[in-house]
C-alpha cells in the first residue's frame, strides 16, 4: 500500500472518534478550568482510601526491603552459571555463543587450553550496566550453563557494574546440598523432548 | 592453449582448453561443491563431492578437463543422492562438540552438511581410537579429521616438505550390505576414508619441517590447529585487517585477525594470521611472526625533540629495507631538501645490480615474476639460498615440479636437503663460491640461442668444448642357437624317445663401444656430476617454458657488474624468463625510490639500524617508531607489485612523518605520499585508498598495482668479461638465515623460536671435534665473533651458516659484502 492510499483509506468502520474538548485559549476560561480542577472532591476520595486501608492494618503492599516477593521461575534477573548434577563441574564449555548473540555486547569471555587439553573458561564477565536482560544468552546456551536467576538487586554507584564468572557460579556447598535450582525460562528444555529426537545409528 | 566455450548449467562460459571444469566454473561464479581440491595443486580425488555430469557422463570436475562445446550439469538427481550420502559418511562418528572446536563455524563439514540437507544419518561403523597428537607447532586431532588430504596435498604440491602422509587407521571393514545399498561413489569414498588417517612421514610424533603451518590453514575442519591458537578465540570474534606481510620480498597477502587483548585490556591484539590459501601460501614467518609490534604507551616529546635536534645535526641517514615505499620516498625528499646522505648497503648493491642489468636488457626491471615461475616447467635458481631468502620462490619451484611435471637446476655452494628433497627432477649443482659467473656461462651455453648471442660470447663458450672419446658399455641382445635334447612321444610307436631339437633364443650381452662425445669443460668447472648432461637431457624432455631466479649472492659478488650483464644476456638470448629476488622486504622499492650513497658522513641517524641517533621500531632506539604491522603504506614485492598494507594495531607514538613535518614537509599521514611515488621509475600516481587488496575467484591477483617496466637506453658497450677463476676454499661461512627468520622483527615474534648461532650440518659436526652448544670463535680476515654452535638438519655439507636475524650476533662483521667468506672456527 502506498503512503497516499494509506492516509486516505476509509476508517469509518474500525475507529470511533473520542470527543476531546478543545483546550481553553482565553485567560478567563483557563482560570475557570483551574478552579474546577482544584476544588473537585476526587482528591479527598483518594485520601480516604489510603486512610481506610491504613486503619484496617490489612495492607497488601509488600514491605520491601524487609519482605520480598517470590520471583517467578522464568524471571530474568542477574545471570547464574550452573554446575553439572553428576560431577559438580562447571557446565560452561566456553563455546562463546552467549558472547556472540548478546545484542548489547555486554558479555566477554577468555578461554585457554587447560592441562587436560580441554577448553577452559579463564575469564568471564557480564557488564550489567549494559545488559538489557533479554534472555538470549540463556536461550542460546547449548549446555544450560548460563541462565537467569532471581537476584534483581544490582544497584551500583557506577553505571558499569560487572559480574564475573566466580560470582555467577553456583557455590559448591549449595551444589553439595542439592540446592541448585534449574531455570525454567528461556532455553530450558521442554518435558519429553528426548522422545522427539531421531537417534543416530551406532555400530556398537 | 586456446580459448574455448563450454556450457555449465545453461550458461556459456569462456575458458582455456584443458582447464579443469571446477576451476572454469569457479572463475565464472558457478558453484560446484568441492572439499579436497586446492587451486594450484594437483587433484586429490578424496572427497568426490565435485561430481558433475559432462556430456552425459559423470566425472569429477576437479580433474576433468574441459573440451570445446562441452555441456555440463552440476546437479542431477543421482549426483545429489551421491553428495548427500558423502556428507552423511563424513558425519559418521564425527564428534558433535562443535562448541569447543577451534574451527568455530569456519567449518566446511558444517557448511556442506547443511548445504546437502543432511538431517538424518543412515550409516554407521565402529570407531577406533583416534586421539589427538601434539606435533609441535601443529596440533592434530584425528577424531575431527575427515581425511580430505588437503594438508598432504599442499605439503607435497605447494610447500615441498612432504612431511605428511596418510597412515592406516586400523578400523573394521565396512559392512557388506552398504556396498549394495549405498550410492557408488559415496561407498568408494567411505571405503578409502575408513582405512586412513593423517600421519607424519618422518615416523616420529613431532613435525620436522620448515614449519609453515599451511597444513593447518587449509584444514576444512578443526583437525589441524596451530598450537599457539588452541582455544584462544572463536573465529567470529576476530576482525580481519587485510595487509601485506612485511618479512620478505614475496609480499604475500595476509589478514591479521585481531580482537581485544583481554577483558581488562581493550586494546587490539593480533591472534593469528590467515591467508587465501587457494591463491597464496605463507611461510612460517608470515604465519607465526605477527607480534613484532612496537608497544608505545604515549608520545615521548623529549625523545622527539632530541630526534629533531639529531636530524638537524646529522648529515647521514642509515636505514634498512624493512620500510614502506612512502617512508623511502620521505627519506629521499629529505635528502633532496636537506642534503642527507642515504646509506643502505643492501639496497644499494641491489640498485647497482639492477642498473648494470638494465644496461644490457634495456629495461629497469627483470621481466618475470614468481607466478610465471610457478607456471613454467623448467626452473633455474642461481645465487640464492632459496628456502630462506624467499620461501615463496621455493614454493614456486616446487609447484612447477610437482604440478607441471617440471624440472629444475639449483646452483648453490651450500648443500640443501630441503631443496634436494623437492623431487628427483631437481638437479643441484654445488659450485665453489665466487664461481657464479661460470655457472651463468654454463646456463648460456646450455640454453642460449647461439645465433642471438654476441659473437664474442659464443666464441668464448666454444673454447670450453672439445671432443673426447669415451668407452661406453652397452647391452645388446644376441641370437644364440643351441641344441637341446627333449623327450618326445614318437607318433608311430607311441613310445617316448629322446630327440635333438634346435632352439634359438635372445641373450643379453654386454659390449664395450668407443664413441666420440662432446666434452664441456664448464661442467667440471662448476662441479656438475659426471652424468649431468644425461640427466639434464632426460629432464628437458617435454619442457617448453623456462624461468630463472637469481638472488642476493649475486648482488654483493665482487664481480657483480659482469654478473648482472650475464644475467641480462641470459634473459635476452634465451627463452628463459628472469626473476630477481630482492634481499629484504622492500629492497626493490628502496632501490627504485632512493638515491643511495656509498659513504656515510660524520653524524648519522639510524632508522631500524644503529646510528649516532637511532629511530627504532624494535623498541631499542632513542625514539620509537611503528613496526610494519602498525603502519599503513605500500611495499614493493618480488613480483614487481606495489602492495598496500594496513595497520593492524594502534601506534601511539611518533612516526617518521611527524619528524618530516617538523623538517619542513607537510602531510597528515604518510600515505598521502603514495600518489607521489616516482612515476619515472614505474610507480603509478594512485592514491593509497584506491589500492585494492584481494584475489578474484579465478585466482587473479587484484592487489595494488604492477610497476611499469620502464625502458632505458642500452649501453653502447655490450661486452661481458670472461669469468674469473677465483674461488673460495677452506673452511667457509655463509650469511643466511634459517627458514622463518629474516630480520630482528621475526626474531622478536614469540612463536618463532629459532636460536641464533653458527649453524652447522650434522655431517659437518660429526666430522669435526665440535658439538652442538659449543661456544666458538669465528674469525675471518674482516673480523671475529664468538657464537654458539647450533646443529641444523636443514643444511648439509661443509659450509657453516651465520644468521642476520639476531643483531646481537654481528655476523656481517665477518663478511666483505659477498655472502661467502673463508674463516676459521675454533673452540673457545
Amino acid at each position: 500500500m502506498k503512503n497516499e492510499q494509506f492516509n486516505n483509506r476509509d476508517v469509518s468502520n474500525e475507529y470511533f472518534m473520542v470527543d476531546i474538548q478543545d483546550y481553553p485559549t482565553e485567560p478567563w476560561d483557563k482560570f475557570k478550568r483551574t478552579l474546577k480542577r482544584t476544588f473537585r472532591i476526587e482528591l479527598f476520595v483518594g485520601l480516604w482510601v489510603v486512610m481506610r486501608e491504613m486503619i484496617r492494618f490489612d495492607i497488601h503492599t509488600v514491605s520491601y526491603p524487609e519482605e520480598k516477593m517470590p520471583i517467578g521461575p522464568r524471571y530474568r534477573a542477574v545471570h547464574e552459571m550452573k554446575r553439572l548434577w553428576e560431577s559438580d563441574a562447571e557446565r560452561c564449555i566456553g563455546c562463546g555463543l552467549c558472547e556472540k548473540i548478546c545484542i548489547s555486547n555486554c558479555i566477554r569471555m577468555e578461554t585457554k587450553v587447560d592441562e587436560n587439553s580441554r577448553k577452559e573458561v579463564s575469564e568471564y564477565t557480564i557488564n550489567l550496566g549494559r545488559c538489557i536482560f533479554c534472555g538470549y544468552c540463556a536461550e542460546v546456551c547449548p549446555e544450560l550453563a548460563i541462565t537467569h536467576g532471581g537476584e534483581y538487586e544490582n544497584a551500583s554507584e557506577q553505571r558499569e557494574h560487572f559480574v564475573d564468572y566466580a560470582a555467577m557460579l553456583t557455590p559448591l556447598d549449595k551444589m553439595k546440598a542439592g540446592a541448585q535450582q534449574e531455570f525454567e525460562g528461556f532455553g530450558a528444555i521442554t518435558p519429553h523432548e528426548d522422545e522427539s529426537v531421531k537417534k543416530t545409528p551406532l555400530s556398537y | 592453449m586456446s580459448k574455448i566455450t563450454i556450457n555449465i548449467d545453461g550458461k556459456e562460459v569462456q575458458t582455456q582448453e584443458g582447464e579443469f571444469i571446477l576451476n572454469a566454473a569457479r572463475a565464472n561464479d558457478i558453484f560446484i561443491p568441492a572439499i579436497c581440491y586446492l587451486t594450484r595443486c594437483s587433484p586429490t580425488l578424496a572427497c568426490r563431492v565435485c561430481l558433475v555430469e559432462a556430456d552425459g557422463k559423470q566425472v569429477y570436475s576437479c580433474n576433468a578437463k574441459s573440451k570445446d562445446g562441452m555441456v555440463i550439469t552440476t546437479k542431477t538427481e543421482n549426483i545429489e543422492k551421491e553428495r548427500r550420502a558423502i556428507m552423511e559418511v563424513y558425519d559418521v562418528n564425527h564428534p558433535l562438540q562443535c562448541g569447543v572446536c577451534d574451527q568455530s563455524g569456519e567449518c566446511e563439514l558444517q557448511n556442506y552438511t547443511l548445504e546437502m540437507g543432511v538431517d538424518t544419518q543412515s550409516y554407521s561403523v565402529k570407531d577406533v581410537d583416534r586421539s589427538s597428537h601434539d606435533w609441535g607447532h601443529i596440533h592434530y586431532n584425528s577424531g575431527l579429521c575427515i581425511v580430505c588430504e588437503r594438508c598432504v596435498t599442499t605439503c607435497k604440491d605447494m610447500i615441498g616438505d612432504n612431511s605428511l602422509k596418510t597412515i592406516p587407521r586400523g578400523a573394521d571393514a565396512l559392512e557388506a550390505e552398504f556396498k549394495e545399498t549405498m550410492p557408488k561413489d559415496a561407498y568408494a569414498m567411505w571405503n578409502k576414508l575408513n582405512k586412513s588417517v593423517i600421519g607424519l612421514t618422518n615416523g616420529t610424533d613431532t613435525l620436522d619441517c620448515t614449519s609453515c603451518g599451511e597444513c593447518a590453514s587449509v584444514c576444512p575442519v578443526g583437525a589441524l590447529v596451530d598450537t599457539h591458537f588452541i582455544y584462544k578465540s572463536n573465529a567470529w570474534e576476530l576482525s580481519q585487517v587485510p595487509a601485506t606481510c612485511g618479512h620478505c620480498s614475496a609480499g604475500c597477502q595476509i589478514s591479521y585477525d585481531v580482537k581485544q587483548t583481554s577483558i581488562s585490556d581493550p586494546s587490539d591484539k593480533i591472534y593469528r594470521v590467515m591467508n587465501e590459501w587457494n591463491y597464496v601460501s605463507l611461510c612460517g614467518a608470515g604465519r607465526y611472526g605477527f607480534d613484532y609490534e612496537n608497544k608505545v604507551e604515549s608520545k615521548d616529546a623529549v625523545a622527539f625533540a632530541s630526534a629533531i635536534e639529531a636530524f638537524k645535526k646529522a648529515d647521514t641517514i642509515e636505514f634498512t629495507s624493512t620500510i614502506t615505499n612512502e617512508e623511502a620516498y620521505l627519506l629521499q625528499t629529505l635528502k633532496e631538501k636537506h642534503g642527507f646522505k642515504l646509506i643502505n648497503n643492501e639496497a644499494k648493491s641491489f640498485q647497482t645490480f639492477l642498473k648494470d642489468y638494465s644496461e644490457i636488457s634495456g629495461t629497469t626491471l627483470y621481466g618475470s615474476d614468481l607466478k610465471t615461475t610457478m607456471n613454467s616447467n623448467f626452473v633455474i635458481s642461481l645465487g640464492t639460498a632459496l628456502k630462506s631468502d624467499n620461501p615463496n620462490a621455493r614454493y614456486s619451484l616446487n609447484n612447477s615440479m610437482t604440478v607441471n611435471k617440471g624440472a629444475g637446476l639449483y646452483f648453490h655452494p651450500l648443500q640443501d636437503p630441503i631443496i634436494e628433497g623437492l623431487g628427483k627432477s631437481i638437479m643441484s649443482v654445488k659450485h665453489a663460491p665466487l664461481q657464479e659467473e661460470a655457472a651463468l656461462y654454463l646456463i648460456l651455453d646450455l640454453f642460449a640461442d647461439k645465433e642471438k648471442l654476441p659473437a664474442k660470447v659464443s666464441d668464448y663458450l666454444a673454447t670450453f668444448h672439445s671432443e673426447k672419446t669415451i668407452t661406453v658399455e652397452e647391452t645388446i641382445k644376441e641370437k644364440v642357437v643351441e641344441i637341446v635334447k627333449e623327450m618326445k612321444v614318437n607318433v608311430e610307436t607311441g613310445e617316448e624317445e629322446e630327440v635333438e631339437v634346435e632352439k634359438s633364443k635372445m641373450v643379453p650381452k654386454k659390449i664395450s663401444k668407443e664413441v666420440v662425445v662432446d666434452d664441456n669443460a664448464l661442467l667440471s668447472i662448476v662441479g656438475a656430476d659426471d652424468n649431468f648432461m644425461e640427466t639434464l637431457e632426460k629432464n628437458l624432455k617435454k619442457k617448453d617454458s623456462f624461468t630463472m631466479m637469481v638472488g642476493p649472492d649475486l648482488y654483493n659478488h665482487p664481480n657483480s657488474k659482469n654478473i648482472a650483464r650475464l644475467v641480462a644476456l641470459v634473459e635476452k638470448c634465451s627463452d628463459i624468463e628472469l626473476t630477481m629476488i630482492p634481499t629484504l622486504t622492500n629492497s626493490l622499492g628502496v632501490a627504485l625510490i632512493c638515491e643511495l650513497d656509498e659513504e656515510a658522513g660524520e653524524y648519522s641517524v639510524g632508522y631500524n639500524t644503529k646510528g649516532d641517533f637511532t629511530l627504532s621500531a624494535l623498541g631499542d632506539g632513542d625514539l620509537d617508531m611503528p613496526a610494519i604491522n602498525q603502519q599503513e603504506g605500500t611495499l614493493t614485492s618480488v613480483n614487481k607489485r606495489v602492495n598496500p598494507t594496513n595497520a593492524a594495531l594502534e601506534y601511539k607514538g611518533y612516526e617518521l612523518n611527524d619528524i618530516a613535518n617538523e623538517l619542513g614537509m607537510d602531510a597528515q599521514n604518510v600515505i598521502d605520499y603514495t600518489i607521489s611515488l616516482p612515476t619515472k621509475v614505474g610507480f603509478k600516481a594512485q592514491a593509497f585508498d584506491n589500492l585494492p587488496n584481494h584475489y578474484e575467484n579465478d585466482g587473479s591477483e587484484v592487489r595494488g598495482y604492477l610497476l611499469d617496466n620502464v625502458e632505458v637506453e642500452i649501453s653502447v658497450n655490450q661486452d661481458v668479461e670472461a669469468f674469473s677463476e677465483d674461488k673460495l676454499e677452506g673452511t667457509l661461512i655463509y650469511l643466511a638465515n634459517p627458514v622463518r627468520q629474516f630480520t630482528d622483527f621475526t626474531n622478536k615474534a614469540t612463536n618463532l623460536d629459532e636460536i641464533a648461532g653458527l649453524y652447522m650440518s650434522e655431517e659437518f659436526l660429526s666430522a669435526s671435534e665440535l658439538n652442538e652448544g659449543d661456544s666458538v670463535r669465528v674469525k675471518s680476515n674482516r673480523g671475529e665473533i664468538v657464537v654458539n654452535i647450533v646443529s641444523d638438519n636443514k643444511i648439509a655439507g661443509n659450509i657453516a651458516v651465520l644468521p642476520t636475524f639476531d643483531s646481537k650476533i654481528n655476523s656481517e662483521a665477518l663478511f666483505d659484502g659477498y655472502r661467502f667468506a673463508t674463516a676459521s672456527i675454533e673452540k673457545e
